[in-house]
């Protein structure tokens, strides 16, 4: 059995108990008696403690298992909690986030140990909660040892959560679960091969879920002289230990019946009975030692999973991308209907019109679909600033509000990285030190207010602090420094239009760069980000007072799956759904029929369109210097034609946007869209031009 | 076009160059005034239009002042600007080589205009302004949207 299928539910997972830890742990250090959120993180680091050793993670597992006796100890008052303790946990949580990163990115925990934390940790215990300064990370790489050997003993199958749901499902639709350890002769030459008749028979009678060691391991001979599964099927215990049995060179079978009892409640990773010392030749006990508190804390984590389901359904995202696709290209030639305006009826009008209701009507239902509520990008920001205010020594709070505000799912993954710099820009500029707060008659403490609410066809998300402002003459001078701008001219300028200039490229009145902000690097890709997802942002400010960014987004978005090509010199959008295939193919294999340029594509004639000459474009590279031609094919309904392009440059989603109402009417242009770098690309109405 | 009951008491106007004669537009229908911008060229417009570029995440289309008079295009250079024109919700923006100044015109210094300039830019043009013993001449910029809007 492959943990691999199992890798995304247990990345998804995993990052839902980290988010929960984090938030317990801000709540932690807000009261560091509180038992409530004790009892929380214990339960969460337990269970992260099971996922990791099941899925065979053993530095995690070792982690948390440190975790969970020093919350234990704190628990029941055996330790002292601290400020110094919360901020070894939120290293802990930290490095829990690197293993699970780097899960989600190769399969493997990665080889850090992060021995200073697992030190701190054992330190807490010895001393009682007295205050043991944590070692900062060297950039020496800590001892590679896992702490506690995890060998899965060849005897028992542990099982972790989603086996026992399968056996579960499997009890109650009336099967019968087995555990079969198959015991080969001492002797046995050919073990792989007779492992495969074992499975043979195995598969054809049952299904099999789980094997140890693993099937790829078994096929390449890499077991000693045994190795045991776990079946569902219909038939008996006694049948498979007849058919086995039979094989040649199988000195034994042990077919041990899995009941409900077994899979009540979790498995306590293995680490726990290597520990105990199992007799090894326990005959395929597969149910782990349950503890009672696993068991509630299992129990409460589904309850409250099964509390949040409620009437939805899962869908998966790409079924949702297809629907979003077909969408937006109904939108793309509805709106080309519109713009033809020559020869139309009035009953045309009129159709044309209910058409574009309906059309609006969908397009809002899906976009709904793709709804996201702002919560996921905000909920990291109050331990960010939390970090943030400690490396400034700063006090700050940060005031949220509106979390419930829904963004389409496009917008928010693109949103959060703008969001962090303001954010970081108000900490790190905007705020002042306690003193220079002290000596402006404010209090002590900044603030920073983050709100999301929705106005009209906007979501409007602002970023307010009560700093000091930004210095409107500081700006205006800089520009001239800078040379941007003459001196007469930037004197006309009114202070908004100053405060525009923050948002040009590399333009930074910060005296000193800080790790933090201050390289003018930050700003105009925020504006761009931001443009790009058609929305705008503002700036309001008041010396001494605070600065107020605001950010615009519109709620709805046409928004589809692009093919972007190089033609010569420009850049242009070819709308995904349009592209049956891309091909490569040699200048010499351009044949000409009656006129027209056409390629052959496994026996089909496919005419060729130049885009290039179509659009006058420049600086297309001419045939005869390219070893091949990059051909995007098209289709026209059941027709194809084949768009030579010079490059591909990637696949990417895009905002439509309109080209105005000047432009309207332009031949063979859908829209235009905003790329990542600011720049414009025009997208190509692939049905006017497909022959 | 009757020119004199547009300009009624002192209007400001924009002053910018082409082509070293100097042009004005009415200052009310001047959105924000850019330095040159990437510009990313649409297909089968007229050569007068450039093209499109991102302005706060709007697509405006750009119109070069030269070529739309006929006059010879020239490179870009320290002084060239982008006007963007708006009226009513569109946008229009206008290279031209260099912004003067902002003058104020009554309408005793504005002459209606006769056949001074060339043919194709006769119809975009409200009057002649006289400032300071220059002479400005001033663009209907209504007219020149208008007739982009209306071509095809």
């Amino acid at each position: 059995m492959d943990m691999n299928q199992y890798l995304d539910i247990f990345v998804e997972e995993a990052r839902e108990h980290l988010q929960n830890l984090n938030t317990s742990l801000l709540e932690l250090e807000k009261d560091n008696q509180n038992k409530a959120v004790l009892n929380e993180i214990f339960r969460v680091a337990h269970t992260l403690k099971g996922m990791s050793g099941t899925m065979g993670y053993t530095k995690m597992q070792t982690l948390t298992h440190d975790m969970e006796d020093v919350l234990d100890a704190l628990r029941n008052d055996r330790v002292k909690a601290n400020s110094n303790m919360v901020d070894i946990l939120f290293k802990c949580l930290d490095a829990l986030e690197t293993y699970v990163n780097t899960i989600a990115s190769t399969g493997h925990e990665g080889s850090e140990a992060f021995q200073e934390i697992i030190d701190a940790l054992a330190n807490v215990l010895k001393t009682g909660g007295a205050p043991a300064p944590v070692q900062e990370k060297k950039a020496a790489k800590a001892p590679e040892t896992p702490a506690e050997p995890v060998v899965a003993s060849r005897l028992n199958i542990e099982l972790n959560q989603y086996d026992i749901n399968v056996i579960r499902k499997a009890i109650d639709e009336g099967m019968n679960v087995f555990e079969i350890h198959v015991m080969f002769d001492k002797g046995c030459l050919l073990k792989a091969a007779r492992a495969f008749i074992v499975f043979q028979i195995l598969e054809k009678n049952s299904e099999v879920i789980k094997s140890v060691p693993k099937v790829e391991d078994i096929e390449d001979e890499r077991f000693e002289f045994d190795f045991t599964v776990v079946v569902i099927t219909q038939l008996t215990k006694e049948f498979f230990e007849r058919e086995i049995n039979s094989v040649a060179e199988i000195s034994g079978v042990e077919v041990t019946p899995i009941l409900p009892e077994n899979v009540g409640m979790t498995s306590e990773p293995v680490v726990e009975e290597a520990k105990e010392e199992k007799a090894a030749a326990d005959a395929g006990q597969s149910a782990p030692k349950p503890a009672a508190k696993p068991t509630a804390a299992t129990a409460t984590e589904e309850h409250k999973k099964i509390q949040k389901t409620g009437k939805t359904v899962r869908v998966d995202i790409d079924r949702l991308d297809i629907l979003m696709n077909l969408v937006s290209e109904l939108i793309i030639i509805k709106t080309r209907l519109d713009e033809s305006s020559h020869g139309k009826t009035d009953a045309d009008t009129e159709s044309l019109e209910y058409l574009e209701r309906i059309t609006t009507s969908l397009h809002d239902a899906v976009m709904k679909v793709r709804m996201v509520p702002v919560e996921t990008v905000f909920n990291r920001f109050p331990r960010m600033i939390r970090d943030i205010a400690r490396e400034l020594d700063k006090e700050i709070e940060l005031h949220m509000s509106g979390e419930e505000t829904e963004l389409d799912r496009t917008v928010i993954d693109e949103i959060g990285d703008p969001l962090i710099h303001i954010l970081r820009n108000s900490a790190d500029h905007g705020l002042e030190t306690r003193e220079e707060r002290q000596r402006a008659n404010k209090p002590p403490i900044g603030n920073i207010y983050l709100r999301a609410y929705q106005d009209g066809n906007n979501v409007v998300i602002e970023v307010e602090d009560d700093g000091r402002g930004i210095n409107i003459d500081k700006v205006r001078k800089k520009i001239i420094e800078k040379g941007l701008e003459s001196a007469e001219i930037v004197n006309s300028f009114s202070d908004k239009e100053v405060v525009e200039y923050l948002f040009k490229p590399s333009f930074s009145t910060a005296d000193k760069v800080t790790d933090l902000s201050g390289r003018g690097v930050g700003l105009d890709v925020v504006k761009t980000k931001i443009e790009a997802l058609g929305g705008m942002t503002e700036v309001e400010t008041e010396a001494g007072k605070g600065s107020k960014f605001i950010i615009r987004l519109p709620l709805t978005l046409a928004i589809i799956q692009a093919l972007l090509v190089k033609i010569g010199d420009e850049k242009y959008a070819i709308p995904l759904g349009a592209i049956r295939e891309i091909v490569n193919i040699k200048p010499a294999e351009l044949k000409m029929v009656r006129n027209q340029e056409v390629i052959f594509l496994r026996d089909m004639v496919i005419p060729v369109v130049r885009l290039d000459r179509i659009f006058s474009v420049p600086g297309m590279i001419p045939d005869s210097e390219k070893k091949h031609l990059t051909c995007v094919i098209v289709k026209k309904g059941d027709k194809q034609s084949a768009f030579i392009v010079d490059n591909l440059i990637g696949q990417q989603e895009i905002v439509i946007k309109s080209l105005g109402k000047i432009l309207a009417g332009v031949k063979f242009i859908a829209g235009a869209t905003i790329l990542g770098d600011g720049n414009v690309a025009l997208i190509i109405d692939v049905n006017s031009l497909a022959l | 076009m009757d020119t004199k009951t547009l300009v009624k008491d002192a209007k400001q106007y924009v002053v910018f160059k082409a082509a070293d004669q100097e042009y004005g537009a009415d200052i009310h229908k001047v959105s924000i005034i850019e330095k040159p911008m990437n510009i990313a060229r649409v297909p089968t417009t007229p050569d007068y239009i450039k093209g499109v570029v991102n302005l706060r995440g709007e697509i405006i289309p750009i119109m070069d002042l030269r070529l739309k008079f006929g006059l010879p295009e020239v490179p870009a250079d320290d002084d060239t600007r982008i006007i963007m024109f708006k009226l009513n919700e569109i946008t229009l923006g206008i290279i031209v080589d260099a912004v003067a100044e902002v003058v104020s015109l009554k309408e005793s210094d504005i002459e209606s205009v006769t056949s001074i300039t060339s043919d194709r830019s006769l119809d975009y043009i409200i009057g002649i302004g006289k400032a300071d013993g220059r002479l400005i001449t001033l663009l209907n910029i209504e007219k020149l949207i208008a007739e982009l809007l209306n071509k095809d």
